[in-house]
Order: C-alpha cells, then sequence, then structure tokens
C-alpha cells in the first residue's frame, strides 16, 4: 500500500537514509506526518502523526472519550539513540475509524514491520511499562543491593533477557531516561515514573554542556 | 566445616524441588528427595526420569550416566534421613513460620556443620533464620524455574551468616555449574524485586485498556527482543502464583505496584490460572511442564 511522507526535521523513527523514506510516493491514500503539523483529510485512507512523548491528543484534540477520526498516531520503538527496532506502536483514540487502523496496520506490515495497537496514554506500552523497571534497577544500584553487572547478568540468565536493564538504560542514555520519565511522571504523578538519581545528575551534565 | 557431598531437598515432590534435586545429582552430588507426600516424590521421580530419560536421547548424556546419575538419588518422607546431610535446600511452600519450623526441626536433626538453605524468592533470609539455632549457616540460594535447565542462583547472606557458610554454599553452587549472584538480603532479591511490580503493571496495563494482551507482548517481545511476552510468562508462572508472590512482596515493601492488581484476583476467582488451566491471559491447548 502507498503512502506519502510529510517531513520536516529529523524523525527518531526514520533516521535519514531509511529505506522506509524513499519507499514513500508523491500522492497516495495514506499521508505521514513526520514532525510538521498534520492536515486533515477525511479522502485519505489514513493520516499517521509521528510522536513523541506526547499523546496523540495534542495533536487532533480530545472530546470527552469521543474522539478519533481517520488519523492515528505512531512510533518505531527505539531505546535512545539505538538503532530503532522493529516495532510500530499503532496509536488510535476511542472512535478512531476502524478501515483506517486497518489501513495503517497493512501499510507498516507491507514495510516490513510489526505493529502493537494502542490506545492513546502516555509511555504507549513500551515506556509506560519499561521506564518503571529500568527506575527500580537503577535506584537498587544506588542501594547496593547487587552490582551493575550482577543486576544484568540475572536478567539476562534468569529471565533469557538479551540485555540487562542497567545496561539498556544506559545505552538508551541517561539524560533521555530522565525526559521520558519526567514527562511520565507528570501524566501519571505516580513515583514509579519519577527521574531517578542517577537520570537526574546526567540530565543536569548534559545541560552543563 | 566439612566439604559438601551430601545435598537434602525439602520440597522435592514440587517442580522447583525436583530441579534442584536433578542439579545436585547431575553434579556427583548424593541427593535426598524430602517431601511429606510420598504420591508427589513418585510423581516428581517418574518425570526426573523422564528428563534424563530426554537427555540421553538428545545425546547429552550417555545410558551409563544417566544410570549413575539416579543411582545418587533417593527419596524419604521422613525428615530424619536428611541427618547425614551437608546442605540442606529447602523448596517448600512460601510462608515464612513454616519455613521456620522446618529449619528449627532440621537443627534437631542435622550435624552442627550441615548448612541450610532457602530457595525462597521473596522471603528475609535473616528471618528464616531467626530462632532455627544455627543462624550463622543459613543462606539464600534462590533458582530460577526450572532448575534444572536455568543456570542462574542468587544467593543472600542473612545478617548472621557467617563468611565461612556463604563461602562454601557459593563453592558448591559453582560446582555444580550453576552461575550465582550476589545479592544483599533484600525483598525479592534481584529477580522478583524487579518482577513482580513489573508483572502487576504489565496487568494494570490490560486492565486499563492501554492494549489487548496479543499487542502488549508482541510490543515487548519485538521491540526488545525478550523471548518470551510478559503475559505468557504470567501465565506460566500461574496468576494465583503471582498473588501469592504479591502478598509476601506487598506488605514487606508496601509498593503500591507489589499489590495485587483487582484484574489479577478478578481473573483467578474466575479459574484462570495461566497455563495450567488452560486459560489464562491467553488460551493453551497444553499444560505440560518444561523439563518434564
Amino acid at each position: 500500500m502507498s503512502y506519502e511522507i510529510h517531513f520536516s526535521g529529523e524523525s527518531r523513527s526514520f533516521p535519514a537514509g531509511d529505506p522506509f523514506l524513499k519507499a514513500a510516493s508523491s500522492k497516495a491514500y495514506i499521508s505521514i506526518y513526520l514532525g510538521t503539523p498534520f492536515e486533515p483529510d477525511d479522502t485519505k485512507a489514513a493520516i499517521l502523526i509521528e510522536l513523541g512523548t506526547e499523546c496523540l491528543g495534542v495533536h487532533t484534540g480530545e472530546n470527552a472519550g469521543e474522539e478519533g477520526s481517520n488519523v492515528l498516531g505512531f512510533s518505531r520503538y527505539r531505546n535512545g539513540d539505538d538503532a530503532p527496532s522493529n516495532l510500530i506502536e499503532l496509536v488510535r483514540q476511542p472512535a478512531t475509524l476502524a478501515p483506517a487502523i486497518k489501513a495503517a496496520q497493512a501499510m507498516f506490515e507491507a514495510s516490513g514491520f510489526e505493529v502493537a495497537l494502542c490506545s492513546d496514554q502516555a509511555g504507549r506500552i513500551i515506556d509506560r511499562l519499561m521506564r518503571p523497571k529500568y527506575n527500580d534497577a537503577l535506584r537498587f544500584l544506588d542501594e547496593g543491593l547487587a552490582t551493575a553487572k550482577d543486576m544484568d547478568l540475572t536478567c539476562r540468565m534468569g529471565l533469557g533477557y538479551p540485555d540487562g536493564p542497567i545496561e539498556r538504560v544506559e545505552r538508551g542514555g541517561l539524560a533521555h531516561h530522565h525526559d521520558v520519565t519526567k514527562t511520565l511522571f507528570e501524566i501519571y504523578g505516580s513515583p514509579a515514573y519519577a527521574p531517578p538519581r542517577r537520570a537526574i545528575v546526567a540530565k543536569q551534565r548534559a545541560d552543563l554542556k | 566445616m566439612t566439604e559438601i557431598r551430601k545435598v537434602g531437598i525439602c520440597g522435592a515432590g514440587g517442580t522447583m524441588g525436583a530441579g534442584i534435586a536433578i542439579v545436585a545429582a547431575r553434579a556427583g552430588f548424593e541427593a535426598v528427595s524430602y517431601d511429606q507426600s510420598s504420591e508427589t516424590l513418585a510423581r516428581a521421580a517418574k518425570q526426573t526420569e523422564g528428563f534424563f530419560t530426554k537427555s540421553v536421547e538428545r545425546g547429552k548424556m550417555s545410558d551409563a550416566d544417566r544410570e549413575a546419575v539416579l543411582g545418587r538419588m533417593s527419596s524419604t518422607t521422613d525428615l530424619a534421613a536428611l541427618a547425614d546431610c551437608d546442605l540442606v535446600i529447602e523448596a517448600i511452600f512460601e510462608n515464612l513460620e513454616v519455613k521456620q519450623e522446618l529449619f528449627g526441626k532440621l537443627n534437631n536433626i542435622c550435624a552442627d556443620h550441615t548448612i541450610f538453605a532457602s530457595n525462597t524468592s521473596t522471603l528475609s533470609i535473616t528471618q528464616i533464620a531467626s530462632g532455627c539455632g544455627r543462624e550463622d549457616k543459613v543462606v539464600g540460594m534462590h533458582f530460577c524455574l526450572p532448575a534444572q535447565l536455568m543456570k542462574l542462583i542468587e544467593m543472600s547472606p542473612g545478617l548472621n551468616t557467617s563468611d565461612e557458610a556463604f563461602k562454601l554454599a557459593w563453592n558448591w553452587t559453582e560446582a555444580t555449574g550453576q552461575i550465582p549472584v550476589k545479592t544483599q538480603d533484600k525483598p525479592g532479591f534481584i529477580l522478583n524485586a524487579l518482577l513482580v511490580p513489573f508483572n502487576n503493571d504489565v496487568i494494570r496495563a490490560v486492565e486499563a485498556g492501554v492494549a489487548d494482551p496479543a499487542d502488549i507482548d508482541k510490543a515487548i517481545k519485538v521491540g526488545l527482543g525478550y523471548k518470551m511476552g510478559p503475559l505468557e510468562l504470567i501465565d506460566l508462572i500461574g496468576l494465583d502464583t503471582q498473588i501469592r508472590l504479591c502478598e509476601s512482596f506487598y506488605p514487606v515493601t508496601l509498593d503500591p505496584r507489589a499489590s495485587a492488581p483487582p484484574l489479577l484476583r478478578r481473573m483467578v476467582a474466575a479459574g484462570h490460572l495461566g497455563r495450567k488451566s488452560g486459560r489464562g491471559f491467553f488460551t493453551y491447548d497444553s499444560n505440560a511442564m518444561f523439563g518434564a
């Protein structure tokens, strides 16, 4: 299924040179907006807005739980500055049109991605679930529960993870982790999302530069 | 203190205990499996034979090795039969009083040098050891399920554990080919301290309508490269077991994320226990156990 891209600046989902950018058409029934304000157009099968840490409702507005149209949000998951994964988190609203969801899923899958559909909640699936876990691990490290190496080894060997929480969050960037958790903490208010000490330190050091 | 040659396993009729007995015997130690029920011991013995038979079929051990390993394994319903063990590992019901009572009894049965190890996943080693009469020889030794396949063991000294006892237990772990990781004696050690709240977060995400279980598992597997999605793992652990973990964990930590989510309790009340009941967050045709 063909798609057109409205592009401005950088995209976290599709860095420069990504094959997905090259395969775009000039005029198509699916419009993808990367870093630029979207134009509503109900003649399109779907309109897809790349999201950062914000909700889709920031772009579309909300209406007492009845919001929804042919506009969806999406983000290709990547851990900080790691290479983007093959996962697209596709964000719907309560009244998003079913054909638009179907068209978006089909287009991404035809491009070789795997799609997980989620509602328009902060952190979508992965950040919502994983950031508190990274916070726990960073706190345990400060409290001396075990060494970083042993915590990572435990998760790799005990749970079969490809990497441990400390190595993963550090690889993704602690300052980035600070920014994501700060946004989630503002929305949810749960201490589980509060930026941990090590992320705050990393953010402050980054700001010094 | 003497070298460890003979190992007793309490609760060996269960999946974890049976796996620990396999680990010990496979590494050349005599392994005495104890349980109160002869029926569960018999079932575990049958599963153990099946496990080693498969190992032979897969070329991982010879017939002679299989017979030798099985020859080092015995079982009993008499706790006194553990009298000459150098190390006793308990993998019984996750209840502080029950574990304390067991170690108190064993203290009167076993030799002075015998080390007691607890496979607890959430309870304090110091509390389990408290009052048993040999607090300096009690260590935490948390195996991962299934023990016969997973190499990692979280090892924790209690506040009164002697360096000598901990070192001896550590050396034994290495001698079995397992990989020990040292943690402080804190609730859940590393694995469950990370996993119990995380699993509850995932259940709450389902309850909050963030995504369907299949989409959550897909996101975690594809995005992070996990072999198993979190909800598939909860189904494997058992939803009733997840509640028990919460009930051990929450009163100690008072972390709201460690409290059992309402959806979890509703599913257990409905009989949706996970893989073992054929239905949890997903449905299953088979309830076969790993490694059996």
